[in-house]
């Protein structure tokens, strides 16, 4: 056990955290930076200091995820590093799943809370393990390794890296869990634990580990994957401290995150607006008929409301105020999560560039209500799949930015939100047959790094290039997926029609997928994404949100004899209501009008369908240009029908020129009726007014609505007496499930 | 630095530049007199005399008339006060039927309308959809934003919002 104090001058760790958030709350700045002294003496020094260690840090990351194991680390990248302050503030980072580079502060902190320096001990040389989402993690497939850089007696800072995994040995195979319920069900966790010492894992926590997962040679090559990266980091630093000097590091390190947020208010103030600002996600938790366990078989709605409020100075508020609550389901988000969310979006949309690190946290205040779904305040609930909450909730945050970009006159910065980073399909099984028989095989495929964004307020949302979460967006290839996860090939993979949301620009489109089971045995299968909801806060201006997904596979198939027959085949879904399964199987099919499935057993031969998100359009879709529907068509990005029915537009397919051609005569005429079709069917508001209010006073809505009105209305004072005075409603209305 | 043409920022605004004209101005360093240029061409497209003081929407802006500070639709349509929600303003069509979803997405690809309708806020001057929320029925119509005109202008930009 350590007893001599490692913080600066004399200090503890702890003295020197407390230290650092009175001088925040004090002087509002950085450590009480008043002033960036080394850049202004001698900015070359300081720009090449800054550079020296992003590119060292960079530069370990893309050497150290080749010593990893797991298909998403080697081939899209789905890790980072960073490396910290003593206290736990990020200084650089890498490039990679940037979403971690606030959670793996919130460890250190905890770690520095929590007395490590006292006991268990922090020693050069020490390794630290994190996976707990009550400690800074988004989820327990998310694995952090940390350790601490000492210069002579004192701890000048942390290296942190974090690699996500397939499975962390959780109720079920997989790395988003739907049927979590509780925190025995999330997988094995590591709370901020001492793993190795004198830069050697030890090998009872390895044994350890790779028996309590279902995947142990990712897991221990990730690993060293992570420490690899951190090790060279280590080098960097001390290296670092060796031509410039400790002083130098010390002043540096606070100089760079002051600068950080300084660049933050900066940019606000450069592409917003002050004002205030407000949007609405949603996302449906449909388990009533899903859930194994009694008391998670509930619908309901998470109500995800946002409110960011941009002041003189440019800093940023944020409130989640009026969310609804947790409960016995896997998407409650702790601290970790929902910082680490806000920080990527931050990072992307608006203080994207080279001074990338904690400032951005500084910068922005923020309430997330305890007893909702954004902070449980009980560490017992799972949290193994946040992301069903925590990635529609941060379209609003998108959203709200978008209206000030507008209203700056960055038109071409608008994004009203993105798809959903689903369908993830995961389970897995073994082989029954072949080379690899009884070896495990893991269903993980990441397309769902490949996700389409929003439109812009000048363009249409990229297709099928786009993921908030992940590091590349990319579908990735089909071969290298069947690679990894061999006992369920791949058949098709096609543009899904109609998947972009309508606009004057549309969202990005995307593509789904089918697949067979094969030479395998015990298949789990579940998958995850919004169904009976419309994804996150929708469209922009006029414009809708994306199809919403759903989910459909076929069991007791005859592909075996279409196989030997070389008969047709599913090739995708393009019309539901007039499905290739229907059309081409013998089989038990099962639709399901919601995408997030509890897992199912799989025998060959089965077929399972998945489709990527399409992302929300903006502006009227009335307004699109009939050259941009035109390619719509030719492209199968969307349907005769649809175009008709939204775009108002006419057009037929030229079998010989095997193009669409537009009749710009009834396309005008049509659009004249769809224009006359609003009048008829809208409402003057006071009457939309009077209607709505009666689902409410008439007790007309669903349970999982009520539910989710009843939670809001009791968790928040202010939403409710907004919601109560926006209605109508007596002071003590409230909503009941019966 | 991209400073862009007015003609070029015009054009952007109509949707007509090709992704390789857009993607300097993405990626480029914004010029910071965007906002004073935008709001020229703005001004010149419209065809009232109102002074905008902000763009609000594809179709609405925040213009000085008669001492006040009201929002107003490019066809002349006025929904009032801009410190009061202008969707309150609006003819509104509540998509709560299967039927009427499935007339915009396939099967299986809308909302459940017991879970979430779809709301179609319409200008009801020149019936533009300037609005769709997809929210559980019974959710208050959302203001998404109300923005501090005079401290945009005294405290960022340095002068007197045009109106005072």
């Amino acid at each position: 056990m350590s007893k001599t104090l490692i913080g600066w001058n004399g200090k503890s760790l702890k003295e020197m955290l407390e230290e650092s958030e009175e001088l925040i709350e004090k002087t509002k700045r950085y450590y009480g930076i008043e002033k960036l002294s080394l850049k202004e003496k001698d900015p070359f020094r300081y720009e090449r200091a800054y550079a020296s260690l992003r590119g060292a840090l960079v530069s370990a990351r893309e050497t150290a995820l080749h010593v990893a194991a797991s298909p998403i680390v080697k081939e899209i990248g789905e890790l980072c590093f960073a490396l910290y302050t003593p206290e736990g503030d990020s200084i650089v980072v890498s490039t990679g799943i940037l979403v971690h580079v606030h959670t793996m502060s919130e460890a250190i902190k905890f770690m520095v809370r929590e007395d490590y320096e006292d006991d268990p001990g922090i020693n050069p040389g020490d390794i630290f393990l994190n996976n707990d989402p009550n400690c800074g993690n988004v989820h327990t497939t998310d694995v952090q390794t940390l350790i601490p850089i000492y210069w002579e007696k004192e701890l000048i800072g942390w290296a942190g890296g974090v690699t996500h995994q397939i499975d962390a040995g959780g109720i079920t195979p997989g790395h988003d869990l739907v049927s979590a319920i509780q925190r025995f069900d999330d997988g094995i966790y590591y709370t901020c634990r001492k793993i190795g010492s004198n830069d050697r894992i030890w090998k009872d926590h390895m044994i350890n580990a790779k028996r309590a997962v279902r995947t142990p040679m990712y897991w221990e090559l990730d690993e060293k994957c992570r420490m690899a990266g951190n090790l060279m980091i280590r080098d960097a630093v001390l290296d670092f401290i060796k031509t410039e000097g400790i002083d130098y590091y010390k002043r540096f390190m606070r100089e760079a995150i002051e600068e950080g947020r300084l660049i933050v208010l900066e940019r606000v103030k450069e592409r917003l607006i002050p004002g205030r600002y407000r949007a609405a996600s949603f996302f449906d938790i449909g388990f009533k008929n899903e859930a194994w366990q009694p008391r998670a078989k509930i619908d309901k709605i998470s109500n995800m409301p946002i409110e960011i409020v941009i002041g003189e100075e440019g800093g940023i508020s944020l409130t989640f105020d009026g969310a609804s609550g947790s409960g016995p389901n896997p998407m409650n988000c702790g601290k970790g999560a929902m910082e680490g969310g806000q920080w990527v979006l931050l990072t992307q949309i608006l203080i994207y560039g080279d001074k990338v690190n904690d400032g951005a946290y500084f910068a922005v205040e923020k309430e997330y209500p305890l007893g909702t779904w954004c902070n449980p305040g009980d560490p017992y609930l799972s949290y193994q799949s946040p992301w069903g909450n925590l990635i529609p909730a941060y379209t609003g945050m998108m959203k709200s930015i978008s209206y000030g970009l507008f209203s700056r006159g960055f038109r071409e910065e608008v994004v009203p939100g993105y798809g959903f980073t689903g369908d993830a399909i995961q389970g897995g099984g073994f082989y029954s047959s072949g080379p690899l028989k009884g070896e495990r095989w893991s269903l993980s495929t990441f397309e769902i790094s490949g996700q389409g964004l929003g439109a812009s307020a000048v363009r249409d949302g990229l297709n099928w290039g786009y993921a908030m979460w992940n590091p590349e967006a990319d579908l990735g290839d089909v071969e290298t997926w069947e690679l990894f996860q061999g006992g369920i090939p791949y058949l098709a993979r096609k543009i899904k029609p109609n998947s972009p949301g309508h606009g004057k620009y549309r969202g990005g489109a995307n593509y789904e997928g089918i697949a067979m089971i094969a030479y395998s045995r015990e298949v789990d299968f579940f998958g995850a994404k919004e169904g009976l909801c419309f994804h996150g806060s929708g469209g922009m201006h006029g414009g809708y949100p994306h199809g919403t997904g759903y989910r459909l596979y076929a069991k007791n198939t005859n592909m075996k004899d279409i196989i030997q027959q070389q008969a047709d085949y599913p090739l995708g879904d393009p019309d539901p209501s007039n499905g290739q399964f229907e059309k081409y199987l013998k089989a038990d099919i099962t639709r399901k009008p919601y995408c997030s499935i509890y897992p199912i057993i799989l025998e060959n031969y089965d077929l399972v369908h998945f489709a990527m998100s399409g992302g929300p359009g903006y502006g009227d879709p009335l307004e699109r240009k009939l050259e941009r529907v035109k390619q719509d068509l030719d492209d199968g990005i969307y349907t005769k029908d649809i175009v008709y029915n939204v775009y108002g537009v006419v057009a037929e397919y030229n079998e010989a020129k095997e193009e669409w051609k537009i009749d710009e005569s009834a396309t005008k005429t049509r659009q004249e009726e769809l224009k006359n079709e609003r009048r008829e069917k809208s409402l003057p508001f006071e009457e939309y007014w009077e209607q709505e209010r009666k689902k409410i006073t008439e007790e007309k809505l669903c349970e999982a609505a009520t539910r989710m009105y009843s939670e809001s209305l009791l968790l928040s004072d202010k939403w409710a007496r907004e919601f109560r005075a926006f209605w109508k409603l007596p002071d003590d209305f409230q909503m009941e499930v019966k | 630095m991209v400073n862009e043409d007015k003609k070029t920022l015009a054009r952007m605004i109509n949707g007509d530049l090709t992704w390789n004209e857009l993607k300097p101005i993405i990626s480029g360093r914004k010029d910071p007199n965007r906002f004073d240029a935008i709001l020229e061409i703005l001004q010149e497209k419209v065809h009232w005399a109102e002074k905008i003081l902000l763009p609000l929407h594809e179709h609405l802006y925040i213009v000085s008339k008669n001492g006040s500070r009201i929002v107003k639709c490019d066809c002349g349509f006025e929904f009032g006060d801009y410190r009061e929600n202008w969707k309150t303003k609006c003819r509104v069509r509540v998509r709560d039927t299967y039927k009427a979803l499935e007339e915009l997405y396939p099967k299986d690809m809308t909302s459940d309308p017991e879970w979430e309708v779809l709301r179609e806020y319409f200008c009801p001057g020149c019936l533009a959809l300037l609005d769709t929320e997809s929210v559980p029925p019974g959710y208050p119509t959302i203001f998404n934003f109300l923005p501090d005109i005079d401290m945009f202008y005294e405290k960022w930009l340095g002068r007197k919002a045009p109106d005072k």
